[in-house]
């Protein structure tokens, strides 16, 4: 690991504690944990010179957000990948800071969905004519339903079960429980049952999309935080042990007219990530995978090299994705979307979790973690959709 | 009837597909330059970029190659269908198509991955297009 580049670091973090907050905008979440992350790396204000930015938020994006901070920043990057668009934030600003156009950038999130009963799984189609819309609507095939079509299909090629893939699901929901910010917002969602759960508790939840249960679906949460990333001669006085950017991946994939839907984006971004790292999988001590749905998690697992295509389900068996069992990459110790928060686009957590796992900080610690990758799914997997790999080191 | 979406126009790129569609006709395109076979439609290949495109009509035979059931759909369009199911279908001429299984009592049991199916245009109440689904062959 001694020849890896160490350009840009993460040095501060925050974030938005709560699940459910009807008392505040989503531009105010954002700016609000721009400075609590900043407080945590110890930097000013002004010192932000690059806005990267998914256009989140009441009237954020290019022209939006910059004014509304306050700042005039040299870089404004505003690309919009869905739930990723955060990894791919990581990457660019990775970029510009080793080209020396950017010394603080920030990355933020704010959503309000849980309070504006944003149906984001099971909402119907997108109305209005596009090439996509208009050989997509009239079927009626939800957000769940495309990645639930990935699950039969990886469950016809290669015999994985629901029973493994519940495996995913208590993992997060263990992971959850063991962090209070949490198993508060499940108290403030209402969720029925606020515990631990097993594999027949998942089995026995109802079925949204065929074969996906209730318990393998991500929650519908409020949220948001800020990521503080600095070139390396800004980490030098900040509070915090930077948790450095060591290698980035973006990619892209879609329905063709023979692709294999058991495969995603990460079959692309994941080598380009290790391999600029200089890092492999097995390496890993933290996988933060976005886990929308427990299938997303099982095929990213395999396009990001832990095990081989179709040996998912033998691979997360036996509790092998929890933060104290050895054998593995801990996966998502915050508890997930699956079962901590998911405002729509849940990239963002993590690059958090993995900063906090890094540094030593996370309510699921993982000891002597030195190595995590953040790898985000945006968009509909199955269909189209968007991979975005970071890989993350501790100082 | 059933009340499915219809598509929305203008837009230049479905316009003919759909057109199609009110003629009885499931369409496709293959590029004269590379012989690929474009789907959905558009005005350019996209394994080569030439513009020189010929539709043609599909025998509406194809294969499941996967799909789910719809339990929960907050879309008012669809409450009516009960459980429904999506599906991809390999046709036959090589292309892959979203579409909806239809002609079944209980989808969550008697579609399959594999199964044979062939189409059909199924009118609609929300509008004059009807829309092309599969039932069992």
């Amino acid at each position: 690991m001694a020849t890896q580049e160490r350009a840009a670091a993460i040095v501060g973090i925050h974030e938005w504690p709560k699940r459910l907050d009807p008392g505040v905008s989503a531009l105010q979440i954002k700016a609000q944990s721009i400075g609590r992350a900043l407080e945590d790396a110890g930097l000013a204000w002004k010192d932000v010179d690059g806005i990267y930015d998914a256009g989140d938020g009441e009237g954020g994006g290019g022209l939006g957000l910059a004014p509304y901070l306050g700042l005039k920043p040299r870089v404004i990057d505003t690309t919009s990948v869905g739930g990723t668009s955060y990894e791919f934030h990581a990457a660019h600003a990775m970029r510009d800071i080793a080209a020396g156009r950017v010394n603080v950038a920030v990355l933020s999130y704010g959503s309000k969905a849980a309070s504006q009963r944003i149906p984001i799984g099971t909402g119907g189609p997108r109305s209005g004519g596009t090439w996509q819309t208009n050989m997509e609507s009239p079927y009626g095939v939800t957000l769940i339903a495309n990645y639930a079509m990935v699950a039969h299909r990886h469950m016809h090629e290669y015999g994985t079960t629901s029973e493994q893939l519940a495996e995913i699901s208590t993992a997060t929901r263990a992971h959850a429980m063991r962090n209070p910010d949490a198993v508060q917002g499940m108290k403030d969602l209402s969720f029925a049952d606020i515990r631990e759960i097993t594999v027949a508790d998942v089995l026995d939840s109802r079925v949204i999309a065929d074969p996906l249960h209730l318990l393998e679906c991500c929650m519908v949460s409020d949220g948001g935080g800020a990521v503080i990333i600095a070139s390396k001669d800004v980490v030098k006085g900040t509070k915090k042990k930077p948790v450095w950017l060591l290698g980035s991946g973006e990619a892209t994939a879609y329905k063709t007219n023979n692709n294999d839907i058991t495969s995603s984006a990460a079959v692309q971004s994941a080598p380009q990530a290790f391999g600029q790292a200089g890092v492999t999988p097995a390496e890993i001590d933290i996988a933060m995978i976005y886990d929308s749905f427990t299938i997303t998690v099982a095929v990213m697992l395999e396009d990001l090299g832990f095990c081989k295509k179709g040996e998912v389900g033998d691979y997360i068996s036996g509790g092998r994705l929890r933060w104290d069992t050895p054998g593995g990459p801990a996966l998502n110790t915050d508890g997930g979307g699956l079962s901590s928060n998911h405002p729509g686009m849940r990239g963002i957590f993590l690059l958090l979790e993995s900063a906090r796992q890094l540094r030593g900080e996370s309510t699921s610690q993982v000891a002597g973690a030195k190595l995590a990758v953040a790898h985000g799914n945006g968009g509909l997997l199955g269909a189209t959709h968007a991979g975005g790999t970071i890989i993350m080191a501790a100082d | 009837m059933p009340n499915r979406i219809q598509p929305a126009f203008p837009e230049h790129d479905t316009q003919a597909f759909w057109d199609g569609a009110k003629a009885g006709e499931l369409r496709y395109q293959t590029c004269d330059a590379c012989s690929g076979v474009v789907f959905t439609p558009r005005s350019h290949c996209t394994e080569c970029g030439s513009t020189k495109l010929t539709t043609r009509v599909s025998k509406g035979a194809g294969t499941v190659y996967t799909y789910s059931v719809v339990r929960q759909n907050r879309s008012p369009a669809f409450a009516d269908l009960g459980a429904y199911a999506v599906a991809y279908i390999d046709l036959d001429e090589g292309f892959r198509m979203l579409s909806g299984i239809t002609g079944v009592s209980d989808p969550t049991k008697e579609v399959k991955i594999g199964m044979r199916v062939q189409v059909e245009f199924e009118p609609q109440d929300s509008g004059d297009i009807p829309i092309p689904v599969f039932r069992p062959a």
